[in-house]
């Protein structure tokens, strides 16, 4: 059985969907572009490593909560249809997303503003649960036999190109703004939440003009819709170890694949290599331009050789390849690979000395800067800030401040103390003579080391080759896979029954690969080894995809099933 | 085919519960190895991973279970299979 669709209207069934989920997307990732900034605004400032893992930590709620979204909405888009559910979850994502970027920082609000962008976050997750799988439903129950592969490779398309949007809209407001504006509690950075309301009005717009999916219409028409989807879709065996099976035989590598090769590259290049902003969001920006259209070239495929296979051959290269590609990009940016340097002598020391922190002076910094030139056009820039507390050499903050400093040194290796003229300010402050000459063991400062490297164009387009090439792993075993859960399930229950598995395999596995990737790499801390193992946190996701690879070998058909009308 | 397929099925089901385990024993360790700082940080990242993880394994469990059953011996080819 078939419905005859005309080709205006399978463009706007998939243009209309597609759309919405692009910009659910965009929604979800520009929270995670932007942690960096989040864990400065949102926590307190001295907070460092345990801020950032606290706003990852609320970026994966957000993933975490998608399951519980799955479940809510599956059973509303089983009940009374595709179409209004995933109008629902658009809004809900729209208006969340807009209001993040109106919360005050915690510099403002104190501890309110972190709970404040959980419950946000969470919202977020709970749409985008919703969302997806009625897109992906909805598709698929307009397509034909031979071509639900391909019809839905397109959707599958939209997580990427959302990645892309959230990307590239950030990289824009910053080049324009400038890194401080960017970075200010009230700064650029918001804009991309703000963004969201504009482009979720205009995918509502669309979204209103479509009519619910024949399937659906067919079975209400009959009276066959499920009382309860998620009695029938989890309390029946029949049903529910189809679940299981799709979660742990496909969706869960599915999941890790994804995040590793899109999140984990990214913050990895940033994080780890210190490739600079702009730079290192760029490549992926490239990577991704590359890789897309492969996302429809293996739903296409799917539809002639099984999905099966495709899927299992992305897991297997993610496994055997993550840890090469990634050491690469350690050797690729580490410095003492480079010999090559322009000149000697242009290599130059730069400092800020006695950059004094407000009116009553309570902090000195320091600021050491050291950039390296190279040959091939790498730029490799080292700073330092030392932190010097001045509670910790004067007694009363408010009646003495920094009169002059000097390092009596310049190069930062051999920093090991600093002199610091003190003079009152209270009284005779005037009178240059009247100072106290303090010297400062190095040993009690505070220091923060800051490296940003710009790469030379061969080792760039490189990692643009290497992250293109991760991503294309993601297109194997992301693209024929909404087909692939379409059919495993019948229609009826079909929102409910394919979504709890997508999102857990998503948000849950792949959602928390940047989370506990960081923490695998804190573990291997240790005090002979402050840097710890930087290629650590790839066990997680090698070892997720290779138990997922493993049962889906064994358990998994690689039958394409005619028949998704039942 | 069918008999790995049962093999392996016991393997998922001590697997499940051994993976519970591993996290329960990291959480303990890491924790207590935690400072005053970021005591309450660790905890709440541990709090959050066996939470999360803890379900998920027993739905690993349930896999097993079926997998040594022989549930997954022949696929439903149709959704009445399913019924």
């Amino acid at each position: 059985m078939s419905f005859d669709i005309k080709p205006s209207k399978i463009s706007l069934v998939i243009g209309a969907s597609s759309v919405g989920t692009l910009i659910e997307w965009y929604d979800f990732y520009i929270f995670g572009m932007l942690a960096t900034i989040i864990s400065k605004q949102f926590f307190p400032s001295d907070a460092g490593t345990s801020a950032l893992l606290s706003t990852l930590a609320i970026f994966a709620a957000g993933f975490i909560v998608r399951p519980f979204g799955a479940l809510v909405f599956g059973r509303l888009g089983d009940l009374i249809g595709r179409k209004y559910t995933f109008l629902l979850t658009l809004v809900l994502m729209g208006g969340s997303t807009f209001a993040i970027g109106l919360v005050p920082g915690f510099a403002t609000i104190g501890w309110a503003a972190p709970i404040l962008v959980l419950i946000l976050r969470l919202v977020q997750g709970l749409a985008l649960g919703g969302e997806y799988g009625g897109a992906a439903t909805y598709v698929a129950e307009h397509a034909p036999a031979n071509r639900r592969g391909f019809w839905t490779s397109w959707i599958q398309t939209t997580a990427t190109l959302g990645l892309f949007l959230a990307l590239g809209v950030i990289i824009l407001i910053r080049s324009n703004q400038g890194v401080e504006a960017f970075s200010a509690e009230w700064g650029g950075w918001r804009y991309p939440f703000w963004m969201s309301i504009i482009l979720v009005v205009v995918s509502i717009l669309i979204r209103m003009k479509m009519s619910e999916s024949p399937m659906f219409t067919k079975l209400k028409s009959e009276g066959k819709t499920s009382a309860n989807p998620l009695k029938e879709s989890f309390g029946q065996k029949a049903n529910f170890k189809m679940v299981l099976l799709a979660l742990f035989g496909a969706v869960m590598g599915q999941g890790v694949i994804w995040y590793t090769g899109q999140f984990y590259a990214q913050s990895f290049i940033e994080t780890v290599c210190k490739v600079e902003f702009v730079q290192s969001r760029n490549l992926i920006l490239w990577a991704i331009l590359f890789a897309t259209p492969f996302f429809v070239v293996f739903g296409y495929l799917s539809d002639r050789i099984g999905r099966k296979w495709i899927m299992m051959f992305g897991m297997l290269a993610g496994i055997v390849t993550y840890r090469p590609i990634y050491q690469y990009f350690l050797d690729a940016t580490n410095a003492n690979n480079r010999t090559e340097k322009i000149d000697l002598a242009n290599t130059f020391v730069s400092e800020k000395l006695a950059i004094v922190d407000e009116k009553v002076c309570t902090k000195l910094y320091v600021v050491q800067k050291i950039d390296t030139a190279y040959i091939d056009g790498a730029k490799f820039s080292y700073t330092k800030t030392d932190t010097l507390f001045l509670t910790d050499i004067i007694k009363d903050a408010s009646t003495t401040s920094i009169y002059y400093t000097q390092p009596n040194a310049m190069d930062a290796a051999k920093l090991d103390t600093i002199v610091v003229k003190l003079k009152p300010t209270k009284g005779a402050f005037l009178d240059a003579t009247k100072t106290q000459e303090v010297t400062i063991a190095a040993a009690s400062l505070k220091p923060n080391i800051v490296v940003e490297k710009t790469l030379d164009q061969s080792t760039y387009w490189n990692l643009i080759w290497l992250v293109f090439v991760q991503i294309l792993y993601v297109t194997m075993v992301y693209g024929p896979i909404a087909a692939f859960l379409v059919e495993l399930f019948p229609t009826k229950i079909r929102y409910t029954s394919m979504s709890l598995p997508y999102h857990i395999g998503n948000g849950v596995f792949g959602g928390l690969v940047p989370f506990l990737g960081t923490l695998i790499v804190e573990f291997t801390k240790t005090a002979d080894n402050p840097a710890g193992d930087p290629l650590a946190g790839l066990w997680y996701p090698i070892g997720v995809a290779s138990i997922c690879l493993f049962i889906g070998v064994i358990y998994l058909t690689n039958k394409v099933d005619k028949e998704v009308m039942d | 085919m069918n008999t790995i397929k049962k093999i392996l099925g016991l393997v998922w089901m001590f697997l499940a519960p051994a993976i519970i385990w591993f996290l329960a024993s990291q959480a303990i360790q890491k924790i207590a190895a935690a400072n005053s700082l970021t005591k309450s940080n660790v905890t709440l990242q541990w709090v959050i991973i066996l939470t999360i993880f803890t379900p998920i394994c027993i739905g690993f469990f349930i896999f097993g279970y079926y997998a040594f059953k022989g549930e997954y011996d022949q696929l439903p080819a149709s959704s009445q299979d399913l019924e």
